[in-house]
């Protein structure tokens, strides 16, 4: 079993890690009834005995005594940080693997990436290696940021290269909330962009999120529990968006929900790794599975149900609708539409009691309006974990690797040029030590190339799939 | 004669502990359907053939568990452990915390070498446990990394170091729509190199099977427990003693003892079986047949039509291609059962999908990176594809 440490940067990444963490703590106390410290809980937290100074306090079997999470804080403004440390998840996060400054990065991806990049660097490398080394078997960094501000953008993409540099071994998988087209930061498309170049170069595997989609799919489920559909009620604890009961008492924020998406997300993500199942799934099948050429690396996701109903027999028939839901651009976590456009790889991680037949009656129904790329046509990884998330008796995560990316960077791009077309701002950057103009033609050039690439698939996508000449042989 | 099995990876292992408690369960089912002593024989032969002496009145399976990561392997101990009927050997089994990650290149060229040492000796001191060794069993999966990289790798060194000793891997051929996206890479690339180092390959193909569960059986919603236990029910009564051909009532001590060294006049060919429950004659070429009968009136039973010349291939006589093993001990509560174990194009059809899946995706190059990256070279690629396309010629010439 192995251990993933997570690296939560920026305001956005910081309150999203909260909420993953909040939610980790509720899923394993529901499944871990002896609170006995098992290889389960070890891939998150840390055992550690809290009466013994220092250091040597981790503890590796035997019961539960206090867990830490295995998670490196880093943000330039006090004020998010802070509030965690005084709430009630306070005693999770070991103290001495925060790193904070005051003055924040003003939405500048050259401060977050250069000023504090340099400022930091050593601190930053040393609760890394720290982190690591409370490892047994250390496989993947999980990063959470936003890609439209300063400190999530710029030192939060820094990060990524020093990971490289310093853990090669290492998966890196990023989460990233790109920024809605109604962003009130005027600047987002140029940190977006920049660090764009540093995800295409660094990361292993991307899950581009963005608010709009979250925040759709928000409303969508308060219609549905507001609606008061006649005899349907929603089983309490099972929306994807809510909290475990810890946190009932905090007055709740508007983007609560929306971070308790993407936390189940990465749950999801994990849950074949952590726990037993028939067709196991661990991290590093996800990066062999889903990336076919090294820059094509992000996924896009989408989780089912949003919700669980009160009846307990749940009818082939739902499960059926789980799958089709899926797939429905209702349901992604990014602005597309994947039925539309050109599959390269999918995957779908399955929780809960559903069985093999149930996995494969679903992707032939499906798989006749789904279009797949010619040398891939039976693109697909699935995995089947017994235990299913916290308050539903199943659930499923698809990942694609689908050209329906394309559109979002391609908005991205635009709105890009739009700004550096009349200069604007720019002085903001250039006025930070490294910068030049060359920063940007090279980050916009990258993304253009990325463009480029997912152009080409897609214009292989209506053509007749043709066997290609085998070799022959002499007998 | 004692074998060891050998179970790689999530499927090896999984498979491996039903096959291991259908072996036991029948050997100590009460419907033997024939007289005391020669239950009592049939037991006996089990036994040493699968299980070595008790502790405590508990056999313990000759098999070596390996897998990359932990979970699997703690399942299987302990779901043999729960039985109470027999487990697994405290020390048979070698673990390590990170999986193969779907890699055939990470299984055989990292995980194996790495590992080498540590599961030979495992090997090596369940086969010392034998009083006569007859051969290795070996189970694992194509689609995945551990079973098919390093199922691979050990077997290659079973050849190396066993050279005299039968190696019969059990493949597991996965589902053709999806399991793992590069899993026809894995299957090449694992077929071509057991192809020098096996002496036998014992073919189930995941979509068979499952055909088998809902139509045959009737399962609703099927799962790979039903799969693995379909699958194991099969093995055993491949597996389970009978007599040998002088019909003295001795238990054939080899249990493989089929002459899987075949060859064709021109070329040579390695073996590949393939086997089903019902005795269906394809109209495929074999080029040999094995069928085991088992149970009531089995000495009465009529197996002419097994005999027929139109079944074989010109070069092989229906005397020599063709062979009947039988016994009156009835198989797992079934009063009369028969299992067909065979070599013949019928493999051609898939093994050929699988060919062409595979060529269409290496030619786009897409994830080579990822087996370049630990060693696999395009070129190990075009050997693998180059042998196998001349196994399909092969058999398609029958």
């Amino acid at each position: 079993m192995t251990q993933s440490v997570v690296v939560q940067v920026g305001q956005c990444g910081n309150q999203i890690g909260c909420c993953f963490w909040d939610l980790a703590l509720r899923e394993h106390a529901a499944v871990n009834q002896k609170g006995i410290y098992d290889e389960a809980i070890s891939s998150f937290f840390r055992n550690v005995d809290t009466r013994v100074v220092g250091d040597g306090g981790s503890i590796s079997k035997g019961k539960i005594c206090s867990l830490k999470a295995r998670a490196v804080l880093i943000d330039m403004e006090e004020g998010v940080v802070n509030e965690i440390l005084q709430g009630p998840l306070r005693d999770v996060f070991d103290t001495k693997q925060l790193i904070t400054d005051i003055s924040g990065s003003g939405n500048n991806w050259a401060v977050g990436h250069r000023v504090f990049g340099s400022l930091y660097q050593d601190q930053i490398l040393e609760k890394l290696r720290k982190s690591a080394e409370h490892c047994d078997c250390l496989q993947c960094f999980f990063i959470i940021h936003s890609m439209g501000g300063g400190t999530g953008s710029g030192l939060g993409t820094f990060l990524l290269k020093m990971l490289e540099d310093e853990f090669p071994e290492v998966y890196r998988f990023v989460t990233s909330i790109y920024p809605s087209g109604e962003d009130d930061v005027i600047t987002s498309p140029y940190n977006s962009v920049l660090a764009m170049k540093e995800l295409n170069e660094h990361a292993d595997c991307v899950l581009p999120i963005d608010n709009q989609s979250l925040f759709d799919i928000i409303s969508k489920i308060d219609l549905m529990v507001n609606s008061g559909k006649l005899g349907t009620t929603v089983k309490p604890k099972s929306l994807v968006t809510s909290s475990s009961g810890a946190l009932k008492t905090r007055p709740k924020k508007p983007f609560d929900a929306m971070n308790n998406i993407v936390a189940n997300l990465l749950l999801n993500l994990t849950s074949s790794a952590r726990f037993e199942g028939s067709l196991n799934m661990d991290l590093n099948e996800i990066s062999m599975n889903l990336v076919p050429f090294p820059q094509l690396h992000y996924l896009v996701s989408s989780l089912t149900p949003l919700y669980t109903l009160t009846d307990v027999n749940i009818p082939p028939r739902r499960l059926d609708q789980m799958f089709s839901d899926a797939f429905s651009k209702d349901h992604q976590l990014l602005r597309a539409d994947p039925k539309r456009s050109l599959y390269l790889a999918c995957a779908l991680m399955v929780r809960g009691n559903v069985q093999i037949s149930d996995l494969r009656r679903n992707i032939e129904r499906l798989k006749p309006s789904l279009q797949f790329v010619s040398w891939n046509q039976e693109g697909w990884k699935t995995s089947l974990c017994s235990i299913p998330p916290v308050g539903h008796s199943h659930s499923l995560l698809a990942l694609a690797n689908n050209t329906c990316v394309k559109p979002t960077f391609m908005e991205l791009k635009e709105r890009f040029m739009r700004l550096y077309k009349k200069k604007a701002h720019l002085h903001h950057y250039l006025q930070v030590e490294g910068m030049e103009e060359s920063c940007f033609t090279e980050a916009v050039s990258s993304l253009s190339a990325l463009i480029q690439e997912y152009n080409q698939l897609d214009a292989t996508k209506n053509m007749p799939v043709q066997d290609l000449p085998r070799l022959s042989v002499a007998m | 004669m004692s074998i060891v099995t050998v179970q790689l990876g999530q499927c090896g292992n999984q498979i491996g502990f039903e096959v291991f408690d259908a072996l036991l369960r029948d050997s100590h089912s009460s419907h033997g359907l024939c007289c005391k002593r020669e239950n009592e024989a049939y037991q006996a032969s089990c036994k040493e053939r699968f299980f070595s002496e008790e502790e405590n009145g508990v056999p313990i399976a000759r098999a070596v568990l390996v897998d990359m990561e932990p979970k699997v392997i703690n399942q299987t101990l302990s779901k043999a452990a729960q039985s109470g009927r027999w487990k697994y050997g405290q020390h048979a089994c070698f673990c390590q915390k990170q999986g193969s990650g779907n890699n055939w290149a990470y299984g055989y060229s990292v995980h194996g070498p790495r590992h080498e040492e540590s599961i030979m000796n495992l090997i090596r001191k369940e086969v010392e446990k034998c009083d006569s060794f007859s051969g290795f069993f070996i189970i694992m999966s194509m689609a995945g990394g551990t079973g098919s990289g390093i199922g691979a790798f050990v077997t290659q060194n079973l050849q190396d170091q066993y050279s005299n000793s039968l190696k019969m891997n059990q493949i597991i051929w996965p589902y053709g729509t999806g399991e793992v996206i590069v899993q026809n890479y894995n299957s090449i690339l694992t077929l071509s190199h057991l192809y020098r180092s096996s002496d036998a390959l014992l073919v189930h193909e995941n979509d068979a099977v499952h055909k088998i569960c809902a139509k045959l059986m009737n399962i609703k919603q099927i799962s790979f427990s039903d799969i693995n236990q379909v699958l194991a029910h099969q093995l055993g009564s491949v597996f389970q003693p009978t007599y040998s051909a002088e019909s003295s009532f001795h238990y054939r001590r080899n249990p493989l003892g089929i002459d899987w060294h075949v060859r064709p006049p021109s070329s040579g060919l390695p073996s590949l079986g393939k086997m089903s429950l019902n005795k269906d004659l394809h109209f495929n070429t074999s080029i040999a047949n094995l069928v085991i009968l088992r149970g009531k009136d089995v000495q009465s039973a009529d197996v002419e039509g097994f005999k027929d010349p139109a079944l074989y291939t010109s070069w092989l006589e229906p005397v020599n291609a063709f062979n009947v093993w039988k016994t009156q001990r009835a198989f797992s509560k079934y009063e009369k059962s028969a299992v067909l174990v065979s070599n013949s194009q019928f493999l051609v059809k898939p093994l050929d999908m699988i060919v062409g899946k595979a060529w269409n995706m290496f030619a786009s190059k897409a994830y080579i990176h990822q087996y370049t990256k630990f060693g696999i070279e395009e070129e190990d690629f075009l050997d693998s594809f180059t042998s196998l396309e001349q196994v399909v010629a092969s058999y398609c010439n029958l």
